[in-house]
């Protein structure tokens, strides 16, 4: 798998409805310094940029990484742009990562963004090229029959979409970035709240945020450099995949897609994962939809099928419970859409570093001490996977 | 680093016209071909990458339709850039150098006729200060023009924009033996990189391009001699000043091709470059050869490629 390749900076910028006290410049420098001060490290140390972010349509900027470059300070050096759909965040670290692993450059810098109040992204993700029907109907409308699906199939009760959205929003209130901090949530707040496409309420969806969040990636002699410069311990790469499947294609799984299944048994074999329940102590998702838990819960292997439900009423992902999902609050709590992915890759690995704060899950430091960081985009075809561990893989 | 080579490539017949394709209409006979041609299985490609923008077509997501046509079933390891494909290359090369992957599909597309390119390459100023005056690309590559006309080289201050093009290219990566197995002569990256600089042309001298010059030093372009060059050049003044950054001289011929101005699908049009200078090594009429690629206003992100036959 290449070299060793270990998170050795992590830095985010609070998320929120709307940054208009930043630029986006601003707003990715904010998260670029933060990143850059966590690793010890300057602009000047780092020798690639990878940017990422969904769709240009969200802020109205196409190629935003040329305007970007000065920003980031990026002049002089190689700079790249990914764009994976949601699952972006996932893939812009997995390609930094992959420059690290390859040999090719010792400190790289991921930085993956979204302004979503520049724009609308419900407009955004509904308009369609001339020779394709519109919907109108945003990720919501899209992903709502694939949960009522979900719900058949697996006999899940009603109230677990609204167990999912009272724990991860009782876990934002332990993270300082998070969004949506609502003290007194509960079920019947959640469930008195709009039913926007069925099952999904208001209280169920992500929200629309603005933010960015950074990664410096380093090979092993740069991160034990770092480590012995700042104290703080590096988090190592123990596996890393991308996965896609096709959109359109006659008896595609998008409740259970089988890329899902794969992109995950590639990186537990890399990591030597064999029961994710036990062997991670902490697992950042992309559940950008309260039902998306039980149905990654599954997919992702740490239940059996049409038993992710199960998990999460008996309060195993709960933070007190065996397996927390989501100890961030996830993207239930804070969305900038095309930064989520890489949230939840940073967040596996502050956990591992013991730098989770409030939300620390003390299993990631002395117990199984490995963390999975899940990415998904498009309609569910796109996924970007990576467990990262305290431990040198 | 690991021995990778292009063993194949293949290109869409450019128009000048929407003809009604959709990017998987232009991007599957492509695949198809290049695999025909390097014999080498679906099954056996390790990594895809795509490189396309969204705005051409004023639509998110337009590499999800693509990778409808490339058969991405059961499911494949695969990236996109929203970026020329030539840097979708780049990605996949490095992706091949951890040594557990030894083939990849690149792929790009365009269509750049369905669109307002000023009003598009506008869009990828800064939104607050630049984007709202609509200066385009052929505005601001009249600005560079004038600078270097200024500096005495002997340009067209007035430059014209190559006509907007709706195509697609394909390229296959493969590493070592693989490589040979799949092409007789097969061209190798002896040098691959690629570096931006400023986005504000008045941060930057005009009449130069640090980040082409870096890139070709980076990249080992003077090295050899360079026989055939293929260059990312939409407008005519760029030529004058690439020759000189990359460190070429009068013997090394320049888009043999054609080149971007005969046919210029957006977001193709630097792997074609790629593509081009790899044909020279495969079919024997050349031992070394350079691509270049670029993006951004006056040659602000420049993407350099040394390619070499079997010595």
């Amino acid at each position: 798998m290449g070299n060793r390749c270990a998170v050795i900076g992590v830095g985010q910028t609070e998320y929120r409805t709307k940054r208009a006290d930043v630029s986006l410049a601003g707003l990715v420098r904010e998260a670029a310094l933060r990143a850059l001060e966590d690793a010890g490290l300057t602009f000047a140390d780092i020798d690639s940029v990878v940017l990422g972010k969904a769709p240009d349509m969200f802020e109205g900027v196409a190629t935003p990484e040329l305007y970007l470059a000065d920003a980031l300070g990026a002049a002089g050096k190689p700079m790249m742009r990914v764009h994976t759909a949601g699952s972006v965040g996932g893939s812009t670290t997995l390609v930094g990562a992959s420059q690290v692993q390859a040999g090719v450059h010792e400190r790289v810098l991921v930085v993956a963004f979204e302004k979503q109040s520049e724009s609308n992204a419900t407009w955004a993700l509904s308009t369609h090229s001339p020779f394709s029907a519109s919907l109108v109907v945003g990720a919501g409308g899209y992903f709502a029959p694939y949960i009522r699906a979900y719900i058949r199939r697996s006999g899940a009760p009603a109230n677990i979409g609204m167990m999912v959205a009272v724990k991860d929003r009782i876990n934002a209130l332990r993270n300082p970035y998070a969004h949506l901090k609502i003290p007194n949530i509960d079920l019947a707040m959640v469930e008195e709240s709009m039913m926007l496409w069925d099952p999904i309420r208001y209280l169920e969806t992500c929200p629309s945020s603005d933010g960015a969040v950074a990664m410096v990636l380093a090979s092993e002699r740069a991160a034990q450099a770092a480590s012995a410069a700042t104290g703080r311990r590096p988090a190592w790469v123990h596996g890393a995949a991308m996965r896609s499947e096709p959109m359109g294609m006659a008896g595609r799984d998008s409740v259970d897609p089988r890329a899902g299944r794969d992109c995950a048994a590639d990186v537990y074999r890399q990591a030597g994962v064999t029961e994710p329940r036990r062997q991670f102590a902490a697992a950042e998702v992309y559940v950008p939809f309260s039902w998306y838990e039980p149905m990654w819960l599954e997919n992702l292997g740490f239940a059996e099928k049409g038993a992710g439900w199960k998990l999460t009423e008996a309060g195993a992902t709960a933070f007190e419970g065996d397996i927390p999902w989501n100890p961030s609050g996830g993207v239930l709590s804070s969305n900038p859409i095309g930064a989520s992915g890489m949230i939840r890759f940073a967040e596996a690995a502050q956990q591992v570093r013991g730098q989770a704060g409030e939300h620390q899950v003390e299993a990631a430091v002395d117990g199984p001490r490995l963390a999975l960081g899940h990415a998904y985009g498009g309609g569910s075809q796109f996924f970007a996977m990576w467990a990262v561990g305290a431990n040198k893989p | 680093m690991r021995d990778v080579a292009v063993v194949g490539f293949a290109q869409s017949e450019h128009s000048f016209s929407d003809l009604g394709w959709t990017e998987a209409d232009l991007v599957m006979p492509l695949v198809n071909e290049v695999l025909g041609a390097t014999g080498l299985k679906r099954s056996e490609i390790g990594f895809t990458c795509s490189g396309s923008n969204d705005y051409l077509v004023g639509t998110p997501f337009s590499f999800v339709a693509a990778l409808d046509t490339i058969g991405a079933w059961p499911p494949i390891a695969e990236s996109h850039v929203e970026q020329d494909a030539a840097w979708a290359l780049y990605e996949a090369w490095v992706r091949i150098q951890h040594g557990d992957v030894d083939v990849a599909l690149v792929y790009g597309f365009g269509k750049g006729t369905v669109g307002d390119q000023v009003g598009i390459s506008s869009l990828g100023y800064d939104p607050y200060y630049l984007a709202p005056l609509v200066p385009g690309h052929v505005a601001m590559a009249g600005l560079q023009a004038r600078v270097l006309k200024d500096a005495g080289f002997d340009v067209d201050p007035d430059p014209t924009p190559p006509p907007a093009t709706d195509g697609a290219a394909a390229v296959v990566l493969a590493a070592g033996d693989v490589a040979r197995r799949a092409c007789a002569r097969p061209a190798w990256i002896r040098g691959l990189d690629h570096r931006i600089e400023a986005h504000g042309i008045g941060t930057r001298d005009l009449a130069r391009s640090e980040s082409a010059r870096l890139a070709a030093q980076q990249a080992g372009v003077g090295a050899g001699p360079v026989e055939f060059a293929e260059l990312h050049t939409r407008f005519e003044h760029e030529e004058t000043l690439l020759r000189h950054e990359l460190g070429l001289d009068e013997k090394t011929v320049v888009n043999a091709s054609g080149g971007p101005r005969k046919a210029d699908p957006i977001m193709a049009t630097g792997l074609i470059r790629i593509g081009e200078a790899a044909a020279r090594i495969h079919d024997g009429s050349a031992a070394r050869v350079l691509a270049h690629a670029t993006a951004g206003p006056c040659l602000q992100h420049n993407l350099v490629c040394v390619l070499e036959g079997e010595r």
